[in-house]
């Protein structure tokens, strides 16, 4: 049963075709990174999946209602957003917004689950408002995370976040999948998405020019035709190893 | 009664020949001036009067004002009039009657009086101002004789009244809607309360003040929430046991003999009064 | 904040209102004393006295705490739909459009014939500039748009409200500006109570479910959409509860500033800065902000009418200026 079916997805605006007729399937247990050079469309991608943007075609979670759409789907904004110094235990628990008819024990521990995975314990009764960037990143992640969908959808998350943090997020990601769920993550960092991610998407222009495994989709070739530049790609012992080496002048 | 007077005056202005001295083309530009004139000057001596005095719910005159051009008070239009004499009142325009003063138009400005002895002043000040002094002392002597009559109240246990306008105001007894009040032989719920010539008497003050009788402010055209509180259910509830009169413009705001009808009018109501509890 | 902390704190504020209510009903030109007033209030004793306690005194309070609850809320919602703490029916001109539907039912003789169409245009003038707001400043209404729009709105409202009034045939229509631009609850009576209360309740049956929602649009309209908001849905409910409230309101207090500013913002730390549960808190907070300040005007200056707006103002005013301040560091 897929958890994300996508196709014909076209968005236009402002007179400009951002998203170009996707195609795309996303089951239970992958964790796919969507990658692609800046302008690409892949904050555009995610909006119009899940029904916050205008679109042509058809995507599965959109044409749900939208109370179903949000135990479908939970959704981690590239806008860091925090309008008033709520506590990141009040923070996280707007997650449970989604499911008004959850018993109040269970809203609790879906809460706390979620702020042990991010590793926010002692944080909980902080303004957050007051936090460090990538702490309130975090904070934002255990609230998408608490919604407990099967689908997960993050734009960038791990952006303002140190090398330990986002291998945190990264592995946390990989397990969430393990354990059935599904996480879709635009991510600019290509190291990382080579490492932990089982599938990659790679857009370009509003289109999908490459889908598949890591090693399938990191070629030199697409390196160089999307990002412009050239890389080293290993198979090391704990996963793929994955470096920039430089651009391709022209 | 009020009236008898009005056609004697009226007798010996058209008996008596205009006077040379007198001046021979003048104009009021006050509604309170325009009554006085209108009452003591020579056929033909007072030549425009204000906007205000044709208005039948502002004028005690405006069928006599008919025959009058009708000014709006500014200099310009006054001194294409060529008038000799200006009448003002102590609130006309200052700029305008400095206006006057400089086109070096004669002008003579008479206070808002508010006593009895006032009204008397200022009816001798116009029959001198307009030349027509005898027919002042005969319009003052009617005067006299119909207040005589009128004022029968007795000196202590008066009722009180209660004067109640727009804005929740009441006037006391340096005004001169409560020396009509006094006239009529009543005592004024506003001094009571302090105020001289008058102040806002709260809804509540005015209820639990219990008077005798309720003066009420004439209404205007249109809607204004100044006027509200007279439609307000409270007052509408006293009024069930309290007699209320209202006041008009022609009679009470201008300080001319009219006063004696709004006299009458109060007087009228005492007499109605149930006796004394 | 824990729930029994909120409990309590509802609880309190509850309680300070009661205690201004009765206040209110004590609080009079007449000095009357405690005893005899409650008695007549009741029906017992002096029956001049009882009309004043049933029909001055009583409308009066309930009007301070309704108006002041209605500021309050509306306030609290527009700030959390918003997103800005700057938001508040009198700074971006809803107040003063509703005064001029108000005006305009009023003077075209529509409110005599029609008691209720006094609030329902009232209401109308409200819808109309939140509508316009919404459209000025956008959804997502950055501060210097926000404050902007509003100007603008509350000129035009204004001086509408001016020409409206300068053509009456009433000579003091004129300068019955001053009530609508500053609110007053002198000499309310019950018929005022009745045709503004059903449509002051209709506001708050449309804000109270959004609640939740608000709490949801804390994280931005995508994060929020995403969890469930039907944005669409809560912006109809907003306006609409937004513009019957302030409508009911102003159509009988004329317009009273900086209860929706100050109200949500001093008890926005207590209720830990959650939309959902300041809103119950905003309106006993209002109510408790108008009702005091009511009670002031009649202890101050007992022989004028003080306005109520006045009062706000001296409160509102340097509150707003601080909260500028503040939000000046902050991304524009």
């Amino acid at each position: 049963m897929s958890r994300l079916t996508l196709s014909g997805l076209t968005c236009r605006l402002a007179g400009r075709t951002v998203v170009d007729a996707v195609d795309l399937t996303l089951q239970p247990g992958e964790f796919v990174g969507l990658i692609g050079p800046n302008g690409a469309g892949k904050t555009t991608l995610l909006r119009a999946a899940l029904g916050l943007l205008p679109f042509t075609g058809h995507s599965s979670i959109a044409a749900l209602p939208v109370r179903a759409r949000a135990r479908a789907a939970a959704f981690m904004p590239q806008g860091r957003e925090i309008a008033w110094p709520l506590t990141v235990e009040d923070l996280v628990a707007l997650g449970r917004v989604a499911h008004p008819d959850a018993a109040a024990a269970a809203d609790r521990a879906a809460t706390d689950r979620a702020i042990a995975a991010l590793r926010l314990d002692g944080l909980r009764h902080r303004p957050a408002t007051s936090l460090s960037g990538g702490e309130q990143a975090r904070a934002l992640l255990a609230r998408a995370l608490a919604q407990e969908t099967p689908l997960l959808v993050t734009d960038e998350p791990a952006a303002a976040l140190d090398p330990a943090a986002q291998i945190e997020v990264m592995e946390l990601f990989r397990n969430l999948a393990a354990e059935g769920r599904t996480i879709l993550s635009s991510l600019h960092d290509l190291g990382s998405a080579a490492r932990h991610c089982s599938r990659l998407i790679l857009l370009e222009g509003g289109r999908i020019t490459a889908d598949g495994p890591p090693e399938a989709v990191l070629t030199a070739k697409n390196l160089a035709r999307s990002f412009g530049v050239t890389a080293h790609v290993e198979r090391g012992p704990h996963g793929l190893i994955f470096q920039i080496l430089g651009r391709i002048t022209r | 009664m009020v009236g008898r007077w009005l056609a004697v005056l009226a007798a010996i202005g058209i008996a008596m020949p205009a006077l040379a001295e007198g001046p021979e083309r003048v104009v009021s530009i006050n509604l309170c001036t325009d009554q006085l004139a209108m009452m003591i000057a020579a056929p033909g001596q007072l030549v425009s009067v204000s906007r205000h005095a044709l208005d039948p719910s502002m004028s005690a005159m405006a069928d006599e004002a008919r025959g009058l051009s009708a000014n709006s008070g500014t200099a310009e239009e006054i001194f294409l009039l060529r008038p000799d004499l200006v009448l003002a009142g102590s609130f006309t325009n200052p700029i305008t009657l400095a206006m006057l003063e400089r086109l070096g138009v004669p002008v003579e400005v008479f206070p808002a009086e508010e006593t009895v002895e006032g009204i008397r002043d200022n009816m001798r000040r116009m029959g001198k101002a307009l030349g027509r002094e005898a027919e002042a002392g005969a319009a003052i002597t009617a005067f006299d004789a119909e207040l005589a009559r009128l004022d029968d109240a007795p000196a202590t246990a008066r009722p009180r009244a209660a004067l109640y306008a727009a804005n929740g105001y009441s006037s006391g007894s340096q005004s001169l809607a409560g020396q009509i009040v006094a006239l009529a032989g009543f005592d004024n719920i506003a001094d009571e309360m302090g105020f001289g010539a008058g102040g806002h008497l709260s809804l509540e003050s005015l209820l639990l003040s219990h008077p005798d009788l309720l003066v009420e402010g004439r209404r205007y055209p249109g809607h204004s929430r100044a006027e509200e509180p007279l439609d307000h259910p409270a007052l509408r509830a006293l009024t069930r046991s309290v007699p209320s009169v209202r006041t008009n413009d022609p009679d009470w705001v201008c300080g001319t003999p009219r006063i004696l009808r709004a006299v009458s009018q109060l007087r009228d109501a005492r007499l109605a009064l149930p006796e004394a509890k | 904040m824990t729930r029994p902390r909120y409990c309590l704190l509802l609880a309190g504020l509850g309680l300070l209102v009661g205690l201004l209510f009765l206040a209110s009903l004590l609080t009079g030109p007449a000095g009357i004393g405690i005893g005899r007033s409650l008695a007549a209030l009741f029906g017992g004793g002096d029956e001049v006295l009882g009309l004043v306690m049933r029909e001055i005194r009583l409308p009066r309070a309930i009007l301070g705490l309704a108006v002041g609850a209605a500021l309050g809320v509306s306030g609290a919602a527009l700030q959390g739909f918003l997103r800005n703490p700057l938001a508040e029916p009198g700074l971006i001109g809803t107040s003063a459009s509703a005064a001029l539907g108000a005006v305009i039912a009023i003077h075209t003789g529509l409110a005599a014939a029609f008691p209720l169409a006094l609030p329902f245009a009232a209401l109308a003038g409200a819808l109309a500039s939140v509508a316009l707001l919404l459209v000025l400043a956008g959804p997502r209404a950055m501060t210097l748009s926000l404050i902007l729009a509003g100007i603008a709105i509350s000129a035009l409202a204004g001086a509408a409200t001016s020409l409206v009034l300068n053509l009456s045939p009433n000579p003091f229509a004129a300068n019955e500006i001053v009530f609508w631009m500053m609110g007053s609850l002198a000499d309310r009576s019950m018929l005022h109570v009745w045709i503004a209360l059903p449509v002051m309740a209709l506001g708050l049956a449309m804000l109270l479910p959004t609640a939740g929602s608000l709490d949801a649009l804390t994280l931005g309209e995508d994060a929020g959409a995403s969890m469930g908001v039907d944005l669409g849905r809560l912006r109809l409910l907003l306006v609409g509860g937004t513009a019957a409230l302030v409508g009911g309101a102003t159509a009988v207090a004329g317009s009273i500033g900086f209860v929706g500013l100050v109200a949500p913002h001093v008890l926005r730390r207590a209720v830990g800065s959650r939309p959902s549960r300041l809103l119950p808190a905003s309106a006993l907070g209002g109510a408790a902000m108008v009702l005091g300040a009511d009670i002031a005007v009649r202890l101050i200056m007992p022989d004028r009418d003080l306005k109520l707006g006045v009062l706000t103002a001296l409160v509102g005013a340097p509150f707003f200026l601080h909260l500028i301040v503040k939000t000046r560091g902050d991304t524009p």
